[in-house]
């Protein structure tokens, strides 16, 4: 400790970082408790505990588990996240080499470049890319009268329109590793004669590893919960977020809600979790 | 031969880079400028002028929705740094060194879920049916059940409780490279705590700040749901307008006038909070 300021002025502000994270924790503890109470409308009065918004098979109470449009939706996000984990993971890694491990013209530029996605808004992420893809798609069609359906607002351009700026968070997190790492390993390795991939495989990588899946997780979980990018390029296979503010906006809000809500936070904790783990774990040796 | 290679190498590592950078953000900017600078004359007949932007200009409305939703924006911005700043502090400098790690996982746990649950989340607790105002009038505070939604002061709340995370984990890695002895010596010669801060810890502290201060700032101005969700019908945020025009309306040329407008203005903005405190990107979005 640096300063050893007097007792009131500490305690003032002890309190503070509690009231701090008390307000953190405010909405979150809002949207999850009414997933188990026994009511119909997600306000008090507490009516009594109940699984009922999960697990329940019959309106009015039908639980999320067999709300078939929540289901789709659910599955549309974990395709979606899943995709865009992979490839901004492949490029975030391509990046990281490219930035950390070579000199070109503008190198210092480029990155600026890179970093800019990150502060683009979403919504200008999402509308630049629609238009476009409309308008490649719009010219096919009129010129060469060919149907490039992948262009038209979907599962693709969902998937490109996240890619595109989660990948800056991917190769921001694994370049921060690889710059960590020490280059008189690989040279050890190619002075007892390994080839490049071999050094790659098995002295670069596996010290890499722990980024790389910390990254993954991340941008599946930003993938997830993405709703200002998606919801100009999503077509009829709307993932989960958009899904329920479809219903929050038509139905007003339901219990229904609430359990999701519950099952995402869980869900989202488990993997920030496991991501804690790899990147403390040593890396295989 | 091994320079051969190295080239090789090079090349296919560019080449991603090169592809996500010109098909996903360069050239849909420039389709997008294109299309918001021509001007429909007759159904599929377009000609190149500035009408869109100067429909922005001569209605009210659209630049008051944009100059609103800027100072909002940097209100939320200033809020963020004066509310963050000495949680971040907290947790770099006070906290001992198994507290710190805590606090800060517990700083990113509303990262974690989308900014729908939350907003969804002080829906329920904030409308007039809701845990709030029934709890206050349960203890007899008030007599009839109060909105708190739907007004400037939720709208702001909201929006810093969502990018405030983005203000305080910039903060933290830079206070935290910071040497405690550098605190120690301005008290030694005599400084009290008000000079301390203000003439050594925010000095060392400003890329962190401006780093902090840009994600927020372009975070907000580019939010949608919290202001609509919390705001309600009138919320009258800039985002909004672009919805209406590209989805409602179906005007895409007057949509893609207004994102430029929004990413001109918010560039705009964040240009001159990088020279008016002599930073640049490099030494802070940018830093690594």
């Amino acid at each position: 400790m640096a300063i050893k300021p007097n007792i009131v002025f500490l305690t003032g502000y002890r309190i503070y970082v509690v009231v701090f994270f008390l307000f953190l924790a405010a909405p979150l503890v809002g949207a999850g408790m009414f997933a188990f109470n026994d009511s119909t409308f997600p306000s008090l009065p507490w009516r009594g505990f109940t699984l009922d918004w999960f697990f329940n098979d019959t309106e009015p109470k039908l639980g999320m588990f067999h709300d078939r449009r929540l289901m789709r939706g659910l599955y549309y996000s974990f395709v979606i996240a899943s995709c865009v984990s992979m490839l901004s993971v492949f490029v975030g890694t391509c990046n990281a080499f490219l930035f950390v491990r070579y000199k070109f013209p503008a190198k210092d530029f480029l990155y600026i470049v890179m970093v800019v996605p990150l502060v683009i808004p979403g919504v200008i992420l999402g509308i630049s890319i629609l238009l476009v893809a409309s308008t490649i798609a719009n010219g096919a069609e009129a010129t060469l009268s060919l149907e490039l359906d992948f262009l038209r607002p979907g599962i693709v351009l969902v998937v490109l329109g996240q890619f595109s700026f989660i990948t800056t968070i991917t190769s921001l997190v694994i370049i921060a590793r690889l710059k960590k790492f020490d280059l008189s390993l690989e040279e050890a390795a190619f002075n007892l004669g390994a080839s490049q991939v071999r050094v790659l495989r098995t002295i670069t990588l596996p010290f890499l590893f722990p980024a790389i899946a910390a990254a993954g997780i991340v941008a599946f979980l930003v993938s997830f919960e993405n709703f200002n990018t998606t919801l100009f390029l999503v077509g009829s296979e709307a993932p989960l977020t958009i899904t329920m503010y479809d219903r929050m906006v038509k139905v007003g809000s339901t219990p229904v809600l609430n359990a999701v809500s519950f099952f995402l936070m869980v869900g989202s904790a488990l993997l920030a979790l496991v991501s804690v783990l790899v990147q403390r774990s040593k890396p295989l040796t | 031969m091994q320079k051969d290679i190295r080239r090789l190498s090079l090349l296919l590592l560019f080449a991603p880079f090169a592809l996500w950078i010109t098909l996903l953000i360069v050239l849909p900017h420039l389709g997008m400028l294109h299309i918001s600078l021509r001007e429909k004359v007759a159904p599929r007949v377009y000609e190149f002028g500035f009408g869109n932007y100067l429909n922005f200009f001569n209605e009210p409305i659209y630049w008051n929705t944009l100059l609103r939703t800027g100072s909002m924006s940097l209100l939320v911005t200033l809020l963020a740094l004066i509310l963050g700043f000495p949680i971040a502090y907290y947790i770099a400098k006070i906290a001992g060194r198994r507290a710190r790690g805590a606090l800060f996982l517990m700083c990113l746990i509303p990262l974690w879920v989308s900014d729908l649950i939350r907003a969804f989340g002080w829906i329920l607790l904030l409308r007039e049916t809701g845990v709030i105002s029934s709890s206050l009038q349960w203890a007899g505070v008030i007599n009839a059940p109060i909105e708190f939604l739907y007004n400037d002061a939720t709208v702001i709340m909201g929006l810093v409780y969502t990018v405030i995370l983005f203000m305080i984990v910039p903060l933290v890695s830079t206070l935290d490279g910071m040497d405690d002895a550098m605190i120690e010596a301005g008290y030694n010669l005599g400084g009290n705590g008000p000079t301390v801060l203000r003439r050594i810890i925010i000095p060392y502290a400003m890329p962190g700040i401006v780093s902090g201060c840009i994600v927020v700032f372009m975070l907000t101005a580019g939010s949608y749901l919290t202001p609509i969700l919390l705001g309600g019908k009138n919320s009258s945020w800039f985002t909004e307008q672009i919805y209406d025009q590209f989805i409602t309306r179906y005007n895409w040329e007057a949509g893609a006038a207004f994102g430029f407008v929004l990413l001109a203005f918010t560039s705009l903005v964040v240009w001159g909070g990088l020279k008016l405190t002599g930073q640049t990107l490099s030494t802070t979005v940018a830093r690594s």
